[in-house]
């Protein structure tokens, strides 16, 4: 396929790779903060394959999994009231909340839809117009924008039963709030390339700003990714960190401006609450007050029974980068893609289910 | 989660395109991307184009890794 098959080179790779050991004289350590890089990361193999100097970390760049219990608990909740229609990215179904999770929710004759997309959901929405049709907004900057797209669209054509349990959440503030929490001594960060598609790469300017820590913002095939890690230990090296964009192709420093509109249009920043992290001020969007009556924390009233986290479960530690699945007691024991204990072994992009699908590849 | 794939765009019919990757087709909303034009690759995300992928730039990172596999086979 174009724009992928050329960025899978093999003997490029190996080359790219050989360069990176001459260039890397000390040890260095490196956040891919994206799920979407961890995936192709494990999937190529690229951690064995890099030099013993080059350490990489994966980050909590997985909307699935940084979702609360609290959300997970109040998606559920909303599915459970009578004549309403949730719908969810696949991804959600499966993730346990405090006592169910939206699947066991399903089988227990809520009815809950998986969809690929908002639009899909407009259109059960105007299928049933008798029924709250209810959205899980799960996500990044990458699909904040397609959830305000739709916003706007129900409000132009007088879809009046449509609306958003808005849980999007922003990626730089939760870099600085790890950044801050100082337990990982980072020297670059893999930036996430999606993401940068809508916001661009200016938002990171802080990073080697304000912490000395070198930014990157990559693409997701090998190529990119080895590109990225090149240009990271480029500004290690010379003691130079700034923010670069690898994946010139589809991110401008200045992003999706159309989008960026849609976005401010619909939402404002608020806090948001991130499994392992906590509720960090200003890292989350809520709906504004103007848009209010398509927000299902406004429109509906529900309660929900105190939040329990499942016992030996170190997802937090995980998406905080402090520990790796590796050192979960749980890990491909209690806890497999088939019977879950915790969101990082459930989403496709979960560093759990990563190691578990490839896990072969990263024997050092 | 924030995976989006390059499909490239068949027809355009107001806010919206026909895309088409690997020989399967589907109609996706352009609203965020409306200097989208026929034959461009656009990035789709959850049923929305989400950026037009710049040729020029991805011949332009190939074109990069390649001197830098040629820089150390120099040395």
């Amino acid at each position: 396929m174009k724009f992928i098959d050329e960025f899978r080179d093999v003997e490029l790779a190996k080359k790219v790779i050989d360069r990176i050991g001459k260039i890397s004289t000390r040890p260095v350590r490196l956040m891919e903060f994206c799920g979407g890089h961890t995936v192709s990361i494990m999937r190529s193999g690229l951690r064995q394959l890099l030099p013993p100097t080059v350490e990489m970390l994966s980050g909590p760049g997985c909307p699935v999994c940084v979702t609360a219990n609290a959300d997970i608990d109040r998606a559920i909740a909303l599915a459970n009231l009578p004549d309403t229609i949730v719908t969810s990215f696949g991804d959600m179904m499966r993730v346990p909340g405090s006592y169910s999770s939206l699947q066991h929710a399903r089988a227990a004759e809520a009815d809950i839809r998986v969809v690929y997309s908002t639009q899909d959901t407009l259109q059960i929405a105007k299928e049933n117009p008798a029924q709250s049709v209810i959205f899980i907004g799960i996500g990044f900057e990458t699909t904040a924008p397609t959830i305000a797209a739709s916003i706007l669209q129900a409000e132009a054509e007088g879809i009046k039963n449509y609306y958003v349990l808005c849980l999007s959440k922003l990626c730089p503030p939760i870099m600085k709030a790890l950044l801050d929490l100082g337990e990982l001594k980072l020297d670059g960060i893999v930036c996430p390339g999606h993401v940068s598609v809508i916001i661009g790469s200016r938002p990171y300017e802080f990073i080697p700003r304000e912490y000395g820590v070198a930014c990157v913002v990559s693409g997701f095939e090998p190529l990119d990714i080895l590109l990225s890690v090149e240009m990271l230990v480029s500004q290690i090296e010379t003691g130079k960190p700034r923010v670069e964009i690898a994946y010139l192709r589809s991110v401008s420093p200045s992003g999706n401006k159309i989008a960026l509109e849609l976005m401010d249009r619909v939402f404002e920043v608020g806090s948001a609450d991130w499994r392992g992290i906590g509720v960090v001020p200003a890292s989350g969007l809520k709906i504004r007050k103007k848009f209010a009556r398509f927000d299902a924390e406004q429109a509906f009233s529900i309660t929900t029974k105190p939040v329990v986290e499942p016992k030996g479960c170190i997802c937090g530690d995980i998406l905080r980068g402090v520990k790796t699945p590796l050192d979960c007691k749980l890990f491909n024991k209690a806890c497999t893609p088939e019977h879950p204990v915790g969101p990082c072994m459930v989403s496709s992009e979960g560093s759990c289910a990563a190691y578990h699908q490839y896990g072969a590849n990263d024997e050092r | 989660m924030c995976l989006a794939v390059p499909v490239k765009v068949v027809s355009i019919e107001g806010n919206e395109a026909e895309v088409e990757i690997s020989g399967v087709k589907r109609r996706v909303s352009i609203v965020l991307t409306p200097e989208a034009r026929v034959g461009d690759y656009v990035l789709l995300h959850t049923g929305y184009a989400i950026n037009v992928i710049n040729e020029a730039e991805a011949q332009e990172t190939l074109n990069i890794l390649e001197q830098m596999a040629d820089l150390d086979e120099v040395h």
